[in-house]
């Protein structure tokens, strides 16, 4: 086995050499694009401020001071204290089931010195300029603000120590905050945090470079599992308010029908009918918007009505003919032979080392196989549904929605307002994973709004609503390639990954991943492989590509983790030990030299690729799930593990296939290391539900096109994992970090090692490859 | 139509058709926004009340069905001790992510444990089929079940 050349720095990376680095770093690209409103003559454009395709002049940002609005570190804008000693920390990230609003709390609450019980949420409106970046998504939101959350708490704690001296007429030295009071050591006088308040309000708030935070020993929330959940006792009561929730006086209940194909229009209508249903107050149509989709509303016609039963009735009652436009012939599974067919030709290389196309040719024997997976909807439990009126020429909006600002954005360039016209309530989301970053559903609310003369709207979507027209995840067909050398570990590796992009969403015709989507876990494969070649086709969209937890990363995850055990299992070797081998050394590798200059948007020098960390959680998993066990006939154990969202994670699953091809998890090990863990609890539950969710899509998940529209229409057609089907035991094993350590995400890097850890052990178990997604029948006429 | 509904131990009337699902009557007519929509066709679990006690999907019941029946929703759940507890063991095993299943989830598991005290895992899958969870949250709904069972038992 040749050993890879050059294509990592071993050992750690230098951090003096961070500055030099990041001033001639190339431009790369963010994942997320932000919409930016323009009304204009021609009527309404939405402009790219940035995109996949279009370079970002100028020095290379990282992290957090990358996105749109940056960083905000300022206590008066996140922090009140209240005469009654309670306490309201204000979060500007919405809350979506990943616990942000506890965890964002207790961050600041526990460098502040707050009493846990005494701190109430307040959930920030859309403000980018005010609150820093709000677009919620990439599995950011601890990574990036944990340091400016800290500050923010530990700031407001200090100014409270001042006040306190002051009242005193002692030196700042003296005083010390603790269970949200100050004490005067010498005298033993103390104060309050509410006695304080107004005082402390009042003192200049110290530079982030003054800030004295705490030593992570002295943490009393941070890395601990007992704090409550700020919202779980709104939640099992049934007060707690989600966007669908939302009751506005005189409110009026909207649902509309919108063109089944991507592009279509309204050719002619008939509300006659519609108007006759008891309850029904109004129809009105809602114009499309020429191709490409963006965040715009679809058009159609919206019945809105006195209360959302009436509303679904009148819409049955609408006579509508459509001019279905130019996606009406899409079929996905004739699609399914275009991405084929592109997949098994030369195309658009990504990354390149050493010959692999000649030692393909030339080898005696190549292992080839490729790997099916189809669009998916994210089928969020609350579907899409927001809330409008205009009062006085000012809109507000009340929507459940993971890119407020965003949404801001659209209303204001939809309405023609300027942005200071339009507030963004934030509710709470009933899941989102990705839907609701786009929020076309909003602009549909502000739009009614203004058509019934600033009337408060809400509009519901139907589940049907909902699977017909999400942002899908794209479909993907992934072509592989290997040479084996004498010890079974490849010497050359062909990697094409035909899918469509997110960026046609954005911009008209454009084919093919980007640089931030083939930097999902593609381009960066760490592998001891001398030659290597990373190509991508450019195939076309005719849906809306939207992201989809851990996006781009499931495809690539299934794709890779599959092939590695055909190779393992061709060269006769253990899965677990071979990929250990394949990985090589623990070593720390600068992304740039993996060809990857996106890596999430994060420094490469803060956040290399770490083999190390990745060997110690495929080790930890499967030591931890017996691995190497002997299992009876039909059960079987898989491995998989993936780097995602600078975070390392790896699942062993164990199967049994029953006859008829019955699914049956006794357990799931998942090892994973996110860095130090905030709220261990809450990674925890992220990973419960990611492994859930990737259950959901290898066993079920399937969109699929016909005539241009969607085929599937609610949980009948389009299944979800339901309790029996769970895994018996899922066990969550965190890898122990110190806080020196930087954060990961959290929110999606559990997903992509769980379909390929199933279609593993469901070969260990049966010998059956399984190379398409969802499973579904394919193991109907297995006996056991 | 107007009718005469018995919700959460208090007589409310409503003026709505007849053909109107319970559960646009709560959420709309009454601003009991509890019981939530997710397919509203009996699909997902997450409008369910109780009518006389046994677990409902709202989205499939019309307002004829449950005229003058004793029906609580998740706003009272709250009223009586199996309610509490499951509450109680929901918050503290830390169970809902996103929460928006969570009304129908404890409903469905409130009934449950009415009718079954000591449930079996196999008793809790039959139970809790009917309910959907995107967010995953199935592993600690089996387990808070479970402890709200125990919590009930020491009480007793
Ligand atoms: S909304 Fe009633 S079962 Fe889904
Ligand atoms: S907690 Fe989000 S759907 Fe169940």
């Amino acid at each position: 086995m040749t050993q890879s050349s050059a294509t990592e720095l071993p050992g750690a990376v230098p951090a003096s050499c961070d500055a030099a680095a990041e001033a001639d770093q190339p431009p790369s690209v963010a994942r997320r694009r932000v919409l930016k409103g323009a009304l204009t003559a021609a009527g309404l454009v939405l402009c790219l401020r940035h995109s996949g395709r279009i370079a970002l002049a100028g020095t290379q940002k990282y992290g957090a001071a990358g996105e749109p609005g940056g960083v905000v570190d300022n206590p008066l804008v996140f922090v009140a204290i209240h005469p009654d000693n309670t306490i309201t920390v204000t979060v500007h990230r919405p809350e979506m089931g990943q616990g942000i609003r506890t965890s964002f709390a207790l961050v600041v609450a526990d460098e502040l010195e707050a009493e846990w019980p005494q701190v109430r949420v307040e959930q920030a409106p859309a403000d980018q300029a005010r609150y820093g970046n709000q677009d919620t998504d990439g599995s950011r939101s601890m990574r990036h603000f944990f340091e400016p959350m800290r500050r923010v708490g530990a700031a407001a704690r200090m100014m409270l120590e001042s006040a306190a001296a002051a009242r005193w007429g002692v030196p700042v030295s003296e005083v010390v905050a603790e269970h949200q009071q100050v004490w005067h050591h010498g005298s033993g006088r103390k104060l309050t945090y509410g006695e304080l308040a107004v005082q402390a309000a009042r003192e200049p708030v110290p530079e982030a470079d003054r800030v004295r935070l705490k030593r992570p020993d002295q943490f009393r929330y941070i890395g601990k599992s007992s704090s409550r959940l700020i919202d779980g006792a709104d939640i099992v009561a049934g007060r707690a308010r989600y966007g669908i929730d939302t009751r506005l006086e005189g409110m009026l209940y909207a649902v509309v029908a919108r063109p089944a194909v991507l592009g279509g229009k309204l050719a002619h209508y008939d509300a006659q009918a519609a108007l006759a249903v008891p309850g029904v107050v109004r129809v009105v149509e809602i114009p499309s918007h020429p191709l490409p989709a963006l965040s715009y509303p679809l058009g159609g016609v919206a019945v809105l009505a006195r209360n959302t039963w009436a509303a679904i009735k009148g819409r049955e009652a609408l006579k509508i003919r459509w001019d279905e436009g130019p996606n009406g012939h899409f079929d996905s599974q004739r699609f399914e032979t275009v991405l084929q067919q592109a997949a098994r030709r030369p195309a658009k290389v990504v990354r390149n080392q050493g010959d692999a196309m000649a030692t393909l040719r030339d080898a005696g024997r190549r292992i080839e196989a490729e790997y099916y997976l189809p669009f998916l909807a994210h089928a969020s439990m609350e579907p899409p549904a927001a809330t409008a009126r205009i009062v006085d020429g000012h809109c507000e909006v009340w929507a459940p929605v993971q890119d407020p600002q965003g949404t801001r954005d659209l209303v204001t360039g939809l309405l023609g307002l300027n942005e200071s016209d339009v507030t963004v309530h934030v509710t709470l989301l009933g899941g989102a994973f990705g839907r609701k970053s786009l929020a076309d559903f909003a602009g549909e609310a502000a739009m009614l709004t203004k058509a019934m003369g600033g009337t408060p709207v809400k509009v519901t979507w139907t589940r049907e609503d909902d699977i017909r027209h999400d942002y899908y995840q794209a479909v993907a067909l992934e072509h592989l390639e290997a040479v084996a050398g004498p010890d079974g570990l490849p010497v050359a590796w062909l990697h094409r990954s035909a899918s469509p992009t997110e960026d046609a969403t954005f911009q008209a015709g454009a084919e093919g991943e980007d640089s931030s989507e083939y930097g999902m876990g593609m381009i960066n494969i760490p592998f001891r492989i001398p030659n290597v070649r990373l190509e991508v086709p450019g195939v076309p969209a005719y849906t809306r590509i939207g992201w989809f937890r851990s996006v781009y990363n499931i495809a690539h995850g299934f794709a890779i983790q599959s092939f590695i055990d055909e190779l393992a299992h061709a060269a006769g070797r253990d899965p677990l030990e071979y990929q250990l081998a394949l990985i090589g050394a623990p070593r720390r590798i600068d992304p740039r030299r993996l060809s990857d200059e996106w890596n999430y948007g994060e420094s490469p020098q803060r956040y290399p690729f770490d083999t190390g960390r990745l060997r110690a959680v495929i080790e930890r998993a499967a030591r931890e799930a017996g691995w190497g066990r002997s299992l009876g006939k039909g059960r079987g154990l898989g491995l998989a593990a993936t780097y995602s969202f600078m975070s390392y994670a790896a699942a062993v699953i164990e199967v049994e296939v029953g006859a008829g091809g019955k699914i049956d998890i006794p357990r799931v090990d998942i090892a994973f290391d996110c860095g130090p863990q905030v709220n261990p609890d809450r990674v925890r539950a992220q990973l419960e539900g990611s492994c859930i969710m990737g259950l959901t899509l290898a066993r079920y998940g399937e969109i699929t096109f016909r005539d241009g529209r969607v085929q599937q229409s609610n949980f009948n057609d389009f299944p979800v994992l339901r309790l029996p089907e769970s895994p018996q035991d899922i066990r969550i094993h965190l890898q122990p970090a110190g806080f020196e350590v930087p954060l990961g995400g959290v929110g999606e890097p559990g997903l992509p090692p769980i379909a390929p850890a199933l279609a593993n052990a469901i070969f260990a178990a049966t010998g059956r490859r399984i190379r398409r997604l969802p499973l579904a029948t394919q193991l109907a006429d297995w006996r056991a | 139509m107007a009718s005469t509904l018995r919700i959460n131990e208090r007589s409310i009337s409503v003026e709505a058709a007849a053909d109107t699902p319970l559960l646009w009557v709560l959420r709309d007519e009454l601003g009991l926004t509890g019981a939530k929509f997710g397919c509203g066709m009996g699909l997902c679990g997450a409008c369910t009340v109780h009518v006389e006690g046994q677990p409902v999907r709202t989205c499939v019941t019309p307002l004829a069905a449950v005229q003058g029946k004793a029906i609580t929703t998740i706003e009272g759940a709250g009223h009586d001790p199996i309610g509490r507890a499951v509450q109680a063991a929901w918050l503290a095993l830390g169970v809902p992510q996103c929460g928006y299943c969570q009304a129908g989830q404890i409903m469905s598991a409130v009934a449950l444990l009415r009718d079954t005290p000591q449930p079996t895992d196999a008793d809790i899958d039959a139970a809790m089929a009917g309910n959907i969870c995107r967010c995953g949250t199935y592993p600690r709904i089996r387990a808070a079940i479970h402890r709200a069972a125990q919590q009930l038992r020491e009480a007793r």
